[in-house]
This record gives structure tokens, C-alpha cells and sequence, in this order.
């Protein structure tokens, strides 16, 4: 019993010599990106207790994992409205997941949107439309919050243009999104190509366009597609650039028969 | 004339510390939990990793191996922690009722030195273990990124050189991911503390049930402990007693959120090797306090 109570001491001891330890291990996880999750009431409401207690047992990715199953299922039943809630729950438990967030984001914004535009069940034109903007910014919401968590990626900030492009037809809006996605580490070049497209289709923006477009073009051979050779050949019209500034394109050669 | 009174047989002498000594009880313990059939439940592991891969062919290549990096990661968390748990808090009891513990006694073995052979003889375990989880893990996966690298190429022909390789080069950032080593080495360790703290409440128990039942009570606390420690040691208002029970908490249990760095792996997360090693280094210190506890308390335990 005496070693007992002494262990009890020395556990208590060892407890304040590893608090400080553990207090700057934990800020380490963190900025570190782990340990970011907060697990609150809201979200036991939304998992129950059982999976909310494997999730703070460290099995977060497993219960977003089956989760993420439910979803599928919740799909080929095209029960919209349960995927949302699914999204949200999945999104909070593993919210440095990319792929979570860009697939949420596309299933509202890309496969619910048409089902609520096609809804045979709904005769209101009106309210389909509403239904479909719903489900945009459904999507929209999902690629913002990805980005919250994770403004480093720049896969989200790509989705995010492409979605204001395709759906809102925002082209300002579009053009600031893959232009913070070029900027970032690892963005592919076309990236830059396409944020350069969508602000020369902003009007009063032609003349910045312009010259995104120029410099792009002035990098090289592989970057003069066809469609930044007729973006820029447009730029040059409306800004009236002067002939000998303007674009030398290669008439098309014609093969001898 | 003088007579030699030293005698030419060899003398065995008594050594305080044997590694032989511990490495047989090392052997011995790891022999008679795979006569149990511990090793039954890799079974259960294989069937869910290849079920899990089969099932998901149905979904995009990037989902495919989110879902199947989560399920065998966290399995191999929840096989080893429980395995961890369970088999220690049967150990010592096992050997009680067997009487193995008196013949083992009996013999020039110091107690420090049975639970060090008990301790090493359950991280053999779980190390063979989550060895072989992992093997069969990266295999599934290595031939599901092959399958979908053919199937990338044979869909993309035609195309060019440079769409084809930044395709692939997307299928293998998605599959498998060197980070995903030094996360399954966390989960060893976390489980080697567990080992050693269930070890730890077995020396003062009364009963295997009661070991493993208040193993698995501290496994939840312990998760919940830095939410503990942070309440007793921030500015929120709350009683005194409240903060004194916070307290007891924050210095009795371990803090097991620190060794949850596979929720972050899976996703693509790195770990840093400074935090990998502080880590690491707080999971040995753990497992060595707790064990030099264990031994503290056995040594002075009537039998």
C-alpha cells in the first residue's frame, strides 16, 4: 500500500514535469496542421455519442472514412439534402482533406444543382432556379471553407475560379481565384492561362489582361496555345496596340499536293 | 607444503542484470500469446483492407485511396491499442493461476526483470504485428496504383507525353506516401505506452477484468486530457474544486492526443522530424516511467 501511495506521488511529480512539455508539443502539432480539430457539441448532435467517442479517441479519419461511404450511398438514392448534411460533418472531422472539401463542393454545385434545375417534381421554373443557386452556393461555401483550412492548396482556389466561371459566369470573381491558385506552390502553368482568359472577358479590365496575357505568351513557345494567341490577338484590337507591338502568329501552312 | 584451496570447476556467478534472462521471458511471452491466437485478428485486418479495396473500385481512383489509407490506418490504431490493453492486463494474472510466475520467481530472476521480459515480450508482439498490417496494408495498396496507372495509360493513348505523365504523377501522389511510415511508427509507440501503463495498473489489480476495464476507461481519459489540462491551466472561470479535479486529470493521466498525428498522415499531413522525434521521445519516456513504476510496485507485492 506504502509503494502504492509513493507511485501516486511520483505520478503526480512526473504529471507537472511533462505539463510544460506536453503544452509546447501540442502548439508544435498544431502549427504543425495537427490537433486543429475542434470536436464541439454541435457535432456529437450531428454523429452521436458512439462515433463522436471514436472520434475523439483518434479515429476521426476512420468514422469520416465510413462516413463518406453513407454519402455514396446517400448519391445513387440522390438524397441531395443528406449528402449536404454528410458533407458538413465529414468536412469538420477531417478538414485538411482536399479531396473532402472539392468533392463536396462538386456534388452540390455540379450534380445537385442540375438535379434541383431538372426537379420533374417542382413545376415552378422560379423556384427550380432557386433551388439550383442554392445548391451553387452550397458549393461555393464548401470551396471557401476548404480554403479557410487550408490556404496553401492550390487545388481548392482552382476549383473555386472554375466554379464561378461555369456556374455564377463571375468572370472577376473566376480570374482572382486562379490567379491566387497560380501564385501558389506547385499550381500547374495552365492555371495562370486561365486566370488570364477570365479578366480579359471583365470589361475595363483589358488593359491588365493584356499584359497577363503578353507576359504569358512572352515565356514561350509552350505556352502559345491557340486560345491565349485569340485572347491576346483580341486584347491587341480593343486596346488599339500598335502593329508593330502586336503578335506574330504563323500564317497556316498549307501542304503541297 | 601448501594446499590450493581454490577450486578449477567454473563458478557460475550471479549476474543482477541479464538481457539473456529478459530476452528468453521476451520469447517466451511472445510464444504464449501467439499459442492464444492473438495473431487471429490480422485475419479480420486482411478481410476488411481487401474488402475495403474491392468495394471501393467503385468510386474515383483519389477516393479509393483516402477511403482505404483510413480504414487500414485506423484499424491498425484500434488492433494495436486493444491488443495493447487486453493481452497485458491477462499477463501477470495468467502466469498467477498457471503458477509460472512462482517457478519463474523461484529462480535468480529479479522481479524488475520478469516485467521487463513481459514488457519486451508484448512490443515483440505489437511490432510483428503492425509489421505484418503494414506489409499486407502497402501491398493492397502498391497493386491498386498499379491497376489504376494501366488503366490512366491505356485510357489516355494518344495524348500527350506531358498530360499522361502529370496524370500519373496525380494517381501516385494519391496512393502511396512515404509520411504514412512515420505515422505507423507513432502508433507503435502509443501503443507501447498503453502496454506499459496497463502493466503498471496490473501489478496493483486484482483482477485481469479489472485490469483491462480501467485500461480502457484511461485509454478515453487520456484523450480527453489535454481538454483537461487546458481548462486547469487557461483563465476560464471555474470552482476550486473543479480546477483541483482538472489538475488530478492533467498530472495523473497521459496525454494520448499527442501520439493522433494519423488523423493528419492520412490526408497528406507530414510530420516534421523534430516533432516526429519529440513525439516519439515522449512515447519512450512514457513507457520507461510507467514501467520503472510497474517494477517498483511488483518488487514489494506479496505473492
Amino acid at each position: 500500500m506504502k509503494r502504492i501511495a509513493l507511485t501516486i506521488v511520483f505520478l503526480l511529480a512526473f504529471g507537472a514535469l511533462r505539463a510544460p512539455y506536453e503544452i509546447m508539443l501540442q502548439d508544435s502539432e498544431k502549427s504543425a496542421q495537427f490537433r486543429t480539430v475542434v470536436l464541439n457539441l454541435t457535432l456529437r448532435e450531428q454523429i452521436g455519442q458512439t462515433s463522436f467517442l471514436a472520434a475523439l479517441s483518434g479515429f476521426r479519419s476512420l468514422i469520416a472514412a465510413f462516413l463518406w461511404i453513407d454519402a455514396h450511398i446517400a448519391w445513387e438514392k440522390t438524397e441531395w439534402g443528406r449528402m449536404a448534411g454528410i458533407f458538413g460533418i465529414v468536412t469538420t472531422l477531417q478538414p485538411h482533406s482536399v479531396l473532402y472539401w472539392d468533392m463536396s463542393a462538386w456534388h452540390m454545385a455540379w450534380n445537385a444543382s442540375v438535379a434541383a434545375a431538372e426537379d420533374k417534381n417542382q413545376p415552378s421554373e422560379l423556384l427550380r432556379k432557386r433551388a439550383q443557386h442554392q445548391y451553387f452556393d452550397l458549393g461555393r461555401s464548401f470551396l471557401e471553407r476548404g480554403i479557410l483550412n487550408n490556404p496553401d492548396k492550390y487545388y481548392l482556389y482552382e476549383r473555386l475560379g472554375a466554379l464561378e466561371r461555369d456556374k455564377y459566369e463571375n468572370h472577376a470573381a473566376a480570374a482572382a481565384a486562379f490567379a491566387k491558385a497560380a501564385a501558389l506552390p506547385d499550381a500547374p502553368p495552365y492555371i495562370r492561362r486561365f486566370a488570364a482568359y477570365e479578366l480579359s472577358k471583365v470589361p475595363g479590365k483589358e488593359k491588365e489582361a493584356y499584359h497577363m496575357l503578353r507576359e504569358i505568351f512572352d515565356l514561350g513557345e509552350i505556352q502559345r496555345l491557340p486560345t491565349l494567341m485569340k485572347s491576346l490577338q483580341e486584347m491587341e484590337k480593343k486596346l488599339d496596340i500598335p502593329q508593330d507591338q502586336r503578335i506574330q502568329v504563323p500564317a497556316p501552312s498549307r501542304e503541297k499536293k | 607444503m601448501t594446499i590450493n584451496t581454490t577450486s578449477s570447476l567454473p563458478v557460475a556467478t550471479h549476474r543482477f542484470f541479464s538481457l539473456s534472462r529478459v530476452w528468453a521471458l521476451a520469447l517466451n511471452t511472445l510464444i504464449e500469446l501467439t499459442r492464444q491466437k492473438v495473431f487471429y485478428f490480422l485475419l479480420i485486418f486482411a478481410l476488411l483492407v481487401i474488402g475495403n479495396s474491392a468495394f471501393m473500385a467503385q468510386f474515383s481512383f483519389e477516393e479509393e485511396f483516402q477511403m482505404l489509407k483510413d480504414v487500414s490506418l485506423g484499424a491498425m490504431s484500434i488492433f494495436t491499442s486493444l491488443i495493447a490493453m487486453l493481452a497485458t492486463a491477462f499477463l501477470l494474472p495468467k502466469d498467477i493461476e498457471d503458477r509460472t510466475l512462482y517457478t519463474i520467481l523461484a529462480k535468480p530472476v529479479p522481479r524488475f526483470e520478469y516485467l521487463l521480459g513481459k514488457l519486451a515480450g508484448m512490443l515483440l508482439l505489437l511490432l510483428s504485428s503492425l509489421l505484418l498490417m503494414s506489409a499486407l496494408f502497402i501491398t493492397v495498396l502498391a497493386i491498386r496504383e498499379n491497376m489504376v496507372i494501366s488503366d490512366t495509360l491505356r485510357q489516355m493513348q494518344g495524348m500527350s507525353q506531358n498530360e499522361v505523365t502529370a496524370a500519373i504523377l496525380k494517381v501516385k501522389t494519391s496512393a502511396l506516401n512515404i509520411n504514412l511510415l512515420p505515422g505507423i511508427a507513432i502508433i507503435f509507440i502509443k501503443a507501447a505506452l498503453l502496454v506499459a501503463m496497463t502493466l503498471l495498473i496490473s501489478t496493483f489489480a486484482s483482477s485481469g477484468i479489472f485490469t483491462a476495464l480501467v485500461s480502457i476507461a484511461i485509454y478515453f481519459i487520456g484523450h480527453l486530457q489535454a481538454t483537461a489540462r487546458d481548462y486547469w491551466l487557461g483563465n476560464v472561470s471555474i470552482t476550486w474544486i473543479t480546477r483541483v479535479f482538472l489538475a488530478i486529470v492533467a498530472l495523473v493521466f497521459p496525454d494520448l492526443q499527442a501520439f493522433n498525428l494519423i488523423d493528419g498522415v492520412v490526408v497528406g499531413t507530414a510530420i516534421p522530424l523534430l516533432l516526429f522525434i519529440k513525439v516519439f521521445g515522449l512515447g519512450l519516456l512514457y513507457t520507461i516511467i510507467y514501467y520503472l513504476f510497474a517494477a517498483f510496485i511488483f518488487s514489494g507485492k506479496e505473492l
